[in-house]
């Protein structure tokens, strides 16, 4: 009897967590198809909103935007990150708690401060805020991420792995190449899609560090928010659909090649 | 290997120019005044005075701490249930609950704000399902339900996932060897498994009380133009006022206030089963 109650609990619990996670997405979803401009009653199929993303030069933009930033700090902070990331596996132990230190830092504070002291960095600087600060800052804040899911894997690498291969005859790149990088690559490819989904949803550092006509997706939703504006609905079920297909691509590509090396032995 | 020891190099550079020295720029800019001169430089403490003696400026700390800590209660007692069941559940149905919970924290924290927008709304889908009860409308955009609401969807999964792994990791030979012993099941509750987990308790802390004391979306969405959390008046310093040092001041007193917190936190919890925490 005890166990039964118990199940029915954790099962009523379960699903109102469902719920309560994915109401919300869904809403987004079905509204952005609503026919009217109103966010609380459904009045019909449409895809008007849409009409109206494709046709915004800005929701384009910052769509745009929003990718080339995501891929290329990707691109940087997952290369920089891995490199990084060995090159202190090796170093010494008080050079790596220092940097390791340092490196938290933007994963500790506060986004916002981050974001100022960004803001305040570039603008001493003398740079103008737009592309490349904005760029610059989304690396800033990725590669600690990518060097926090490196490390462990290093950490349980056999260290007499690459010395092997250097007496071998490898030459230090190949050994990086060829012995090394494969062995962590499961490291490497979650660092890189944190680092993509990180700059991909970034809003508070990004609003703070772009200007000049510059927006992502994230601080066009927030600017446009203040007035009814359904066409925010089209663009967030883009941005939903984007990200899925990516975290899709992630999680099935392993198990198809899986299967595929598994029909090739 | 010491070929490899040099490509940290570059990162090491890079990590003084834009950590280091954007904090360290922070902090000059908090304890100097007008002026963004080097040559016209003048130390002051006056930012932190005009913040920390203007009544509105307090009242607007003290509701954000008020905020915070409330979303964090709520977070422990809605994560920690929806934890435990699911730590409790099949290999598999493990699986897909983590899954279930991990894929809303990749989307957007904006979007899924914005979503809850429309749901709150008088004439939303809540006050219609409420108008079948017989209840309402009641009004819930724009109140400090709505802000602690959003909060609490946006942060609770970071709550959930802590104790998740802390109850996983724990060694369930602990709870036969209590029920061996005579202990019934709130008894190794109470004394094993709840000691056992508060480690992840206390790092789900962590990531729900920073960002929901600073978040500054959260409350302009959910609360309104009018509802100013510790993070809004920094937001509009930088970008309306320009008083950067202001605004430094005050994110230096809310990085310390923050600071202060945790460390309070990890103090209170000198339980010491919970040091296995660093594996």
């Amino acid at each position: 009897m005890e166990k039964k109650k118990t199940s029915l609990f954790s099962k009523i619990l379960l699903g109102l967590t469902a719920v309560f996670f994915y109401v919300p997405i869904l809403y987004i979803i079905l509204f952005s198809f609503n026919s009217s401009r109103s966010l609380t009653k459904f009045e019909g199929f449409s895809l008007r909103w849409y009409e109206k993303m494709f046709a915004d030069s800005t929701m384009m933009e910052a769509v745009a935007y929003t990718v080339i930033i995501a891929v290329l700090a990707t691109i940087i902070s997952t290369v920089v990150g891995t490199l990084t990331a060995i090159g202190l596996s090796k170093s010494r132990k008080l050079m790596r708690a220092v940097v390791e230190q340092v490196n938290n830092l933007p994963i500790m504070n506060p986004e916002i401060v981050t974001a100022i002291g960004l803001l305040m960095f570039f603008s001493a600087l003398g740079v103008k805020k737009g592309f490349l600060t904005l760029l610059l800052a989304h690396v800033m804040f990725c590669i600690p991420y990518v060097i926090l899911s490196v490390t462990p894997k290093l950490r349980s690498l056999d260290p007499n792995l690459a010395d092997a291969a250097l007496d071998l005859g490898a030459t230090p790149m190949q050994a990086l190449w060829k012995v090394i990088v494969p062995q962590i690559m499961p490291g490497i490819i979650s660092g890189a899609l944190i680092a993509f989904t990180m700059s991909f949803d970034d809003f508070v550092i990004s609003y703070f560090v772009t200007g000049n006509g510059v927006n992502n997706i994230s601080i066009l939703v927030y600017t446009m928010s203040k007035r009814v504006n359904p066409s925010i609905n089209a663009l967030s079920t883009l941005v939903i659909l984007l990200i899925t297909v990516v975290l899709l691509i992630v999680n099935v590509i392993p198990i198809i090649k899986e299967k595929k090396g598994r029909k090739v032995t | 290997m010491r070929q490899f020891r040099n490509m940290a190099m570059p990162y090491i550079v890079w990590m003084v120019v834009m950590i280091v020295l954007p904090m360290l720029l922070i902090m000059l800019y908090a304890f100097t005044d007008q002026g963004n001169d080097v040559a016209t430089i003048r130390f002051t403490l006056e930012n932190f005075t005009r913040f920390f003696s203007d009544k509105v400026f307090m009242s607007v700390l003290k509701r954000s701490l008020y905020i915070a800590v409330v979303t964090t209660v709520i977070c422990i007692f809605l994560g920690y249930p929806i934890a435990y069941v699911i730590a409790n559940r099949s290999e598999k149905s493990k699986m897909f609950w983590i899954l279930l919970i991990t894929l809303p924290t990749w989307i957007n924290m904006l979007v899924r704000t914005y979503a809850w927008m429309g749901i709150l709304q008088d004439e939303g889908i809540i006050n219609w399902l409420l108008g079948f009860l017989g209840i309402g409308p009641i009004t819930m955009i724009h109140t400090t339900f709505a802000v602690v609401l959003g909060m609490v969807y946006n942060f609770v999964p970071f709550m959930i996932l802590q104790i998740y792994t802390a109850l996983t990791k724990m060694d369930k030979s602990f709870l036969e060897a209590a029920s061996d012993l005579g202990a019934n099941k709130v008894q190794s509750f109470l004394r094993v498994t709840l000691p056992l987990s508060l480690p992840g308790v206390i790092s789900g802390i962590t990531l729900v009380f920073l960002p929901a004391v600073s978040s500054f979306f959260i409350p302009k969405l959910l609360g309104g133009g009018q509802y100013v959390l510790i993070g809004n008046v920094i937001e509009t310093e930088f970008l309306t006022s320009g008083d950067w040092n202001f605004g430094s001041a005050i994110s230096l007193a809310m990085a310390v206030i923050i600071m202060i917190s945790m460390y309070i936190t990890k103090k209170v919890d000198n339980d010491p089963t919970a040091n296995g925490k660093g594996e």
